[in-house]
């Protein structure tokens, strides 16, 4: 949460100089090469990508690496990490470690559908503001700003106590209170986008409107929608983490949300048993840490500005 | 004055969006909450607070318009109905006794969240590539990471429990009644330390971030090369030039983030069981109190809505360009 408030002022002033080269092709492969090849110099992105990559393994493996229900109780109850159980094992003596892989599978599947989804309502929303203006861009600007102003966390409980429990519950809540910080940062660049001249040109060739909005504008600003789809994966995972904690939403699945949920309610902290609360802790500010490192690397390629100077 | 009266239609077209979302939602959801929340009290009241209730959540037979006028004139009136879970206390009782709990915590975190981050971040920019701006940001930003709860937890664990320095729980101690003397107000700081430790410790890497980021684009205007032409100390361009101007996308990030300060304090209070209305919105939530949880709900929005009008005003007098156009 605490990067994603600070992206739009860091993205709204990023400008790429190669992305208003108007022929088609030449501009999709300039753009997108250049900025492939920044993250894959960028240290930052990297580390974060390589992070990435090690969670999503971990996950996709998990019933190799911890085989049978994690969720089910078993005779060793309450034991600090050993060799045996190399996390421990909760009151109910369920195994810790089985508990965080397994979670890391819900834990990433919603976050990033939540971000996902976020990010393209966040799109169709903010291009389709920017590009028919008047009266839409209005009414739509509204109904933006009116969701980025309501507390989040407040509405997700209303919501989550109103909607039937389960999981798609989740990731409808989490979508319907994530999507306006997406909304309006794309829409203010697609703002810039829509006053320059290719665009202006495929207008008068007669181009459809959804094609100029998302042929034409969208590629564009690739770069944006990828940092705004970053910044909404890390609020889905640690939104859906919250909400779980707080016993709201799907407590009968695991994930690192619902881990934490029951080894509070156990009172693993009043036992002292700190091992049942610290992996799934630690794997979900991992994990959004390696996305925010992203995040800050994409914002470095796109806004020189902030680039740290070379010394000497 | 324009802008104002702008903002202000649409504060209140915002807060007409929640009143009517507080309307539809009990009335549209498949199932049906509503008499899953009656079955539990229905014994303990009387039939004519079961009648008032049925209304506010649509259970009678009146046409949709008719139910809807009768809410908002209810919402105005300040009548949110009556708490299932503190019955007979009405739910704006309720609320008032417990809404300043989350005013202090809210208020200390963010106003030291604000400042100190603000300050940080002037220094960062200040001193680019130095040790504070290559070491804080991920640093903060890796403590930004955790979840609020998680924190919250740690902290509870560490200082709370092994350590033993902090109180585990609740705004002040057991026994000790409400009153202006030094025991109590210090018994209530002590109470308040580990809640705002955890959401200044979430917030404050944001707060850093956005300031270093303005303040590295102010201080190549050239108005900030002419202070330095001047020979001006470099303490007075940073702070009576630079990040006077640098200041103002913080102050609007400062109103929307208020949203996110209280939904901080719903995690922290939830944690530490301090008795504000995050806290009370949760237990509200189990105890299907649907009546309570809806006013907290709206309240908590109103808060939000008026305290970002504020903002606005101080914008105006921060900020002329907004005066003029």
């Amino acid at each position: 949460m605490s990067l994603t408030d600070s992206t739009p002022t860091a993205t709204t002033t990023a400008g790429n100089p190669t992305i208003q080269v108007p022929e088609p092709p030449v501009r999709g492969r300039v753009a997108h090469g250049g900025f492939v090849h920044g993250i894959l110099t960028n240290k930052k992105a990297l580390f974060g990508l390589a992070i990435l990559v090690v969670f999503a393994l971990l996950a996709l493996l998990a019933p190799l690496l911890a085989p049978g229900n994690p969720s089910d109780f078993g005779p060793e109850a309450s034991l600090a990490p050993s060799g045996n159980h190399l996390l421990g094992t909760t009151s109910k003596g369920q195994d810790v470690l089985a508990l965080t892989l397994w979670g890391s599978r819900s834990s990433l599947t919603v976050g990033f559908t939540v971000g996902i989804a976020a990010t393209f309502i966040g799109c169709l929303v903010g291009i389709a503001s920017a590009y028919f203006g008047k009266a839409i861009d209005e009414v739509l600007s509204l109904l933006t700003n009116i969701f980025l102003l309501i507390p989040g966390l407040p509405l997700l409980v209303v919501l989550a106590a109103f909607l039937p429990p389960g999981p798609a519950t989740v990731v409808i809540v989490l979508v319907i209170t994530g999507w306006a910080g997406s909304a309006r940062v794309l829409r203010s660049q697609a703002l810039s986008l829509r006053s320059k001249d290719f665009v202006a040109a495929a207008v008068v060739t007669g181009e459809k409107a959804w094609r100029i909005m998302f042929r034409e504008i969208l590629p564009n600003m690739a770069s944006i929608v990828m940092s705004t789809l970053l910044g909404c994966v890390i609020y889905g995972i640690g939104a859906q983490a919250g909400l779980e904690f707080l016993g709201l939403g799907d407590t009968g699945s695991v994930s690192w949300g619902t881990n934490l949920y029951w080894a509070n309610n156990d009172g693993a902290l009043m036992t002292g048993d700190w091992w049942v609360l610290l992996p799934s802790g630690v794997a979900i500010a991992v994990v959004a840490f390696a996305l925010a490192m992203i995040n800050y690397a994409v914002d470095e390629i796109t806004n020189p500005r902030l680039r740290v100077e070379k010394k000497g | 004055m324009v802008f104002l009266l702008r903002r202000l239609g649409f504060y209140v077209i915002a807060f007409w969006a929640c009143i009517t979302l507080n309307f539809f939602l009990p009335r549209l959801m498949p199932g049906d909450p509503v008499s899953r929340m009656f079955s539990q009290v229905q014994s303990q009241m009387r039939p004519d607070q079961v009648d008032a209730l049925r209304r506010l959540f649509g259970l009678d037979d009146r046409p949709l318009w008719e139910q809807y006028i009768a809410y908002i004139g209810k919402i105005f009136r300040g009548d949110m109905g009556i708490s299932l879970s503190r019955f007979p206390s009405p739910v704006s009782e309720v609320i008032g006794s417990q809404i300043g709990w989350t005013l202090l915590l809210g208020g200390t975190s963010l106003i030291i969240a604000v400042i100190l981050g603000n300050f940080l971040g002037v220094l960062a920019a200040w001193r680019r590539g130095k040790f504070l701006d290559s070491v804080f940001p991920p640093l903060l930003i890796f403590v930004g990471s955790f979840p609020y709860f998680w924190l919250a937890m740690a902290a509870l664990y560490l200082f709370g429990i092994t350590l033993g320095w902090l109180p585990l729980s609740h705004a002040f101690s057991t026994g000790l009644s409400p009153s202006f003397s030094l025991k109590y107000i210090g018994d209530v700081a002590a109470h308040l330390i580990l809640p705002a430790l955890t959401i200044v410790l979430v917030s404050i890497g944001g707060w850093m971030l956005g300031m270093r980021n303005t303040m590295i684009a102010t201080t190549a205007e050239d108005y900030i090369t002419m202070a330095r032409a001047k020979g001006l100390r470099p303490a007075r361009i940073m702070f009576q030039y630079a990040a006077r101007n640098a200041m103002l996308p913080s102050v609007t990030s400062f109103g929307m983030s208020l949203g996110f300060v209280v939904g901080g304090a719903l995690l922290t209070e939830t944690v530490f069981a301090y008795p504000g209305i995050g806290y009370q919105l949760l237990t509200s939530v189990q105890a299907l109190d649907y009546p309570l949880t809806q006013g907290i709900f709206l309240t908590i929005t109103a808060a939000v809505l008026a305290a970002n009008f504020l903002v606005d005003i101080i914008y105006v007098r921060l900020d002329p360009r907004v005066r003029v156009s």
